[in-house]
């Protein structure tokens, strides 16, 4: 495909406005980097407008041999393509949230940022395997950098859990990626995915993925480097880290693990749903008590992400596309909960839960914008949340009806530990004069939360923009993965149509439109 | 072949010792003052050998090499890559060293002329087709790194640890004779191609005593475990640029003599020094990162980390194929510029005295006192861990795709797990430069040449240098393919 090549430019475009916040001052660094984010926001919206639905399975491909054993590959699909659109939106929301927070080395703190902007589109958009690898792996060391040099008391222990959690996980998977380019003989994605491996192979392979996806999610029990993580790191920290970098392990199952190798995905769908059935219930529970508002949110991603590969691992259109869905909604959400704590936490210096209360008495419109976030959060209809829930866990549905019981607890308990912080922060008494002396929503915090607001909101209600780019590639990964789909216990039949409804008065006529909800 | 054409292609190594002698007299009858003249003339004979090698890798009519002086010296693609880097290496080392000398005032003539001994040496090892003729290049080159290694005659640390370099080194020469001995023994022929026929007709047990003997004789020289011990102690003592020095050519030298030695007389019984490969390779990674957590002085780290480096390297050995031994020199190439560029940042740090800074306590905030110097050394150190998108993990890359593509799947898998141990301490010297309070020691001053090695070092490292991968896999392929040509 010819023309301009947008993506190498959404690549260009942030590095080269990284390299310039390097020889900087601060206020100069602050204007390139939202500027740039905000080219790259102008280039997403052109991308997603641009993106023929329906059309070739992968667009905007480029193509160029540069290197010796990979090549420089690019292109998406509409699973890419949204979760592109989600990176490039929620970074500027991230160079504002740090606007004023961020008062020391303010060149490197945006650079950093812009590497980890260009890293991830470039996960997304790479189509050799070993691009791939290096943009997955690179992203640890901006990373490191944010949480070690900007984070809080215990950055440094934070930021190497951090740093030699994931890079454990990873270096297997390098392992596994060489011997299959070595067996298929070839690097390019697209071509593996329709690979056929010995399923014995895969089950190795699989595990070897598995390690570095499982991690990245993080899945319960490799996730304690994220309540660190998430703590330590800056309020933009968090945000990337919930909103973008949590995706690296989904996208990574979506776009290896089940395409490459559906026999043994289907092997260890029990180890997918009973990690994620244990998930979250546990980190559920874990967040019930937690005093730090950061621990608790990342608590719940954990929570959210174990419904995230259980609708994965379900081996169905819905479950599939609930995952998508519960990506981008967390990424929103999560990523919107972490900005509302960053913004009382700039006032009062503390993340101590204890210490806010009665929020909504001297900060409406923030307590108003906390409680959207809360609710979406919990799934209630209308929100993102809820359509992600609901599609994933009917995914999940068809294959164990037990899980789908375990997992739906999660979103019982969801409500309670997000309900009760909602408790005491926004509502009951003033009890600390220094809270109940915090300013509302500056202009800045607007632009912040607004624009995610909308997005929720407009998740919630017609889910279909973000359904449809994704649902050619989703159809095409159901039926790669149908020769191996686990046999449901759910055994779920279209049912005979009654011959009248239930209460209909004798004498009427036949309704001939209720058989449809027979098919549940 | 006629003495014309030997001379021709051995004339590298002839002009170099021809310099050397020549600078060698001007330093004997013009005293000290020389130094900087002499220096320059050593940077250019050393160039101008570098651009012979190279005219000699790229000439199609050389294309096959050939041996030379009777059998004793080959001419071939495989040592003129290596021959290339450690030249290369050699002027590095020099261009950064005067200034170091400075505070004590101890530069002299002699280090440039013995630097050339010490290079020419390492020509010899590399293209040495026979035991003898191996052992002469190896043993100039150590006589002239003992030397180097004691040149701050004023440091008492430097006088020890050009002992140490001596017994350990002479010890370790006296392994790799009496291997030798076996292997003429057994075989009746010092010549790689007597050998390797004789082996090929059959394996003898004192023949695998001989082959056991020499590999550990020249693991010795490479540093790789159990034969590392000297490493750290002669790298803290001795002065920064000859560590640097000892990290990088005499470093490339010992491991292509180790590869032609394996990989030519002994390649027809790959089987046989195989497993130790193996074992010295996971127990150099393993041993090197974990001996590398505790220390305090960077030079002592960066010894282990060179052990670290040593064992990755192997891997590609351990594979005993073409492949593995093209991926072992695209990893020198890259271990000589983050070896070169991590030595450099270590030397430019000097504290208001001019004193050299080697605690890892005091390199505390360099990022705010001075970036760019702490820029580099992460760059560097991150590149050592092997992180993408720095060019230090296409050297693994290229050696663990080596070990699975020759089926060595758990070796390849350990070897990979085992680098996160090494991840820690390189993330340490970084957090200590990024995320501690300002120690204030530092004063990082230094003149151009070293920020232009350090500049150059750094653009390989960054991820530009993934634009040099055809380049460099093409001609490390060509250097390769001649090790396996002769079978």
């Amino acid at each position: 495909m010819g023309g301009f090549p947008i993506l190498s430019a959404m690549l260009a475009v942030p590095l080269f406005a990284a390299l310039a916040c390097l020889f900087v001052e601060a206020k100069m660094a602050r204007t390139i980097a939202l500027g740039a984010t905000l080219v790259n926001l102008a280039l997403g919206i052109v991308l997603w407008a641009g993106y023929d639905i329906g059309g070739a399975q992968w667009q905007f491909t480029e193509r160029a041999e540069v290197f010796a054993g990979f090549s420089y590959a690019l292109g998406i699909d509409g699973i890419a393509l949204m979760l592109i659109v989600l990176s490039v939106f929620l970074m500027p929301i991230c160079i504002l949230a740090s606007w004023e927070s961020i008062q020391k080395r303010v060149g490197e703190y945006m650079a950093a940022f812009l590497f980890m902007e260009v890293l991830m589109i470039g996960v997304f958009a790479a189509q050799d395997m070993f691009l791939f690898y290096i943009f997955f792996e690179a992203g640890l060391i901006p990373m490191y950098l944010i949480i070690g040099i900007w984070g809080g008391d215990n950055r440094i222990y934070a930021s190497y859990k951090f740093f030699l959690y994931t890079l454990l996980g990873s270096v297997l998977m390098l392992i596994a990626m060489l011997w299959m380019v070595n067996e298929a003989g070839t690097t390019y994605i697209p071509t593996l995915m329709q690979y056929d491996f010995a399923p014995e192979a895969q089950t190795w392979l699989w595990l070897a993925f598995f390690a570095s996806f499982a991690v990245k999610m993080p899945m319960w029990p490799f996730h304690t480097w994220l309540p660190d993580a998430h703590v330590q790191a800056p309020t933009a920290g968090s945000v990337i880290l919930a909103g973008v970098l949590l995706k690296l392990g989904g996208y990574g199952f979506i776009r290896f693990s089940l395409p490459m190798f559906p026999e043994a995905s289907a092997q260890f769908v029990w180890l997918i749903l009973g990690l994620s059935m244990v998930a979250v219930v546990v980190t559920s529970l874990i967040a019930l008590v937690q005093h730090d508002m950061k621990k608790l949110i990342a608590y719940s991603s954990v929570a959210h992400m174990a419904i995230v590969t259980a609708g994965l691992f379900a081996f169905n259109v819905q479950g599939l596309e609930g995952a998508m869905i519960m990506m981008l909604s967390h990424g929103l959400v999560s990523g919107a909960l972490f900005l509302c704590v960053g913004i009382i936490y700039d006032q009062l210096h503390t993340r101590e839960i204890d210490r806010y209360g009665g929020l909504s008495i001297n900060m409406p419109k923030y307590a108003l914008f906390f409680l959207l976030f809360t609710m979406a959060s919990i799934g209630l209809p209308g929100t993102s949340g809820f359509v992600a829930e609901f599609l994933s866990l009917a995914g999940v549905y068809k294959v164990s009806s037990f899980a789908t019981f375990v997992l739906t607890t999660g979103i019982i308990l969801g409500a309670a530990y997000m309900l009760y912080l909602y408790r005491r922060v926004a509502f009951g008494e003033q009890k600390n004069a220094d809270a109940a002396a915090m300013k509302d929503l500056s202009v800045r915090e607007w632009l912040m939360l607004g624009p995610i607001a909308a997005a929720v909101l407009w998740m919630g209600v017609y889910p279909e923009s973000f359904l449809a780019p994704m649902r050619a590639d989703i159809a095409a990964l159901d039926a790669r993965i149908a020769r191996a789909a686990p046999e449901g216990d759910a055994k779920i039949s279209a049912g005979e149509p009654l011959q009248e409804a239930a209460n209909a008065m004798p004498g009427d006529h036949v309704s001939e439109t209720h058989g449809a909800e027979g098919a549940h | 072949m006629s003495i014309l054409n030997s001379l021709y292609l051995s004339a590298p190594e002839i002009g170099l010792v021809v310099t050397g002698l020549i600078l060698l007299l001007v330093t004997a009858f013009g005293g000290v003052k020389t130094s900087r003249g002499v220096t320059i003339a050593a940077v250019a004979a050393l160039f101008g050998a570098a651009i012979f090698t190279l005219d000699l890798f790229t000439n199609p009519s050389f294309a096959l090499g050939g041996d030379i002086w009777s059998g004793l010296y080959r001419m071939d693609a495989f040592g003129s890559f290596s021959k290339i880097l450690i030249y290369l290496a050699t002027i590095g080392c020099l261009i950064v060293t005067p200034k170091f000398f400075d505070a004590t005032n101890e530069y002299r003539p002699e280090y440039p002329v013995l630097m050339i001994f010490g290079a020419v040496g390492m020509g010899i090892m590399v293209s040495a087709v026979d035991l003898i003729t191996l052992y002469m290049g190896l043993e100039l080159m150590s006589l002239a790194s003992y030397v180097l290694a004691s040149f701050a005659r004023s440091d008492e640390r430097s006088a020890e640890a050009g002992l140490k370099y001596f017994v350990l080194g002479a010890l370790a020469s006296g392994i790799l004779l009496y291997g030798m001995s076996l292997v003429y023994g057994f075989t009746g022929s010092t010549s790689y191609l007597g050998i390797r026929a004789a082996l090929d007709g059959g394996m003898s047990t004192g023949a695998v005593f001989g082959i056991v003997f020499v590999l550990a004789g020249l693991a010795f020289k490479v540093a790789a475990v159990p034969f590392h011990m000297w490493t750290p102690d002669v790298y803290e003592g001795a002065p920064t640029p000859v560590t640097t020095f000892f990290a990088t050519a005499p470093k490339v030298a010992a491991l292509a003599v180790l590869m032609r030695m394996a990989l030519d007389p002994f390649g027809g019984v790959s089987d046989v020094w195989q497993q130790v490969v193996i074992f010295a390779a996971l127990a150099s990674i393993i041993v090197g990162a974990l001996g590398a957590i505790g220390q305090d002085n960077v030079k002592r780290l960066l010894a282990y980390s060179s052990i670290n480096n040593v064992g990755f390297i192997l891997v590609g050995l351990a594979a005993a194929t073409e492949t593995g031994a093209a991926a072992m020199l695209v990893y020198l190439a890259i271990y000589v510029a983050m070896s070169l560029g991590s030595f450099v940042a270590v030397l430019m740090m000097q504290d208001k005295n001019g004193r050299q800074v080697e605690n890892i306590a005091d390199m505390a905030g360099l990022s705010s006192s001075n970036p760019m110097l702490a820029l580099c050394l992460a760059i560097m150190m991150l590149s050592l861990a092997g992180i993408p998108p720095l060019f230090g993990f296409w050297g693994k890359f290229v050696v663990f795709q080596a070990a699975v593509q020759a089926d060595m799947l758990l070796f390849a898998a350990l070897g990979i797990a085992a680098s996160v141990i090494g991840a820690f301490y390189y993330l340490k010297i970084v957090k200590v430069m990024y995320f501690d309070d300002p120690a204030g020691v530092v004063e990082g001053r230094s003149d151009t040449s070293r920020w232009i090695v350090l500049a150059i070092t750094t653009l390989i490292v960054s991820p530009l240098g993934y634009l040099l991968t055809p380049l460099l896999g093409d001609v490390a392929a060509r250097a390769a393919s001649a090790l396996f040509f002769v079978v």
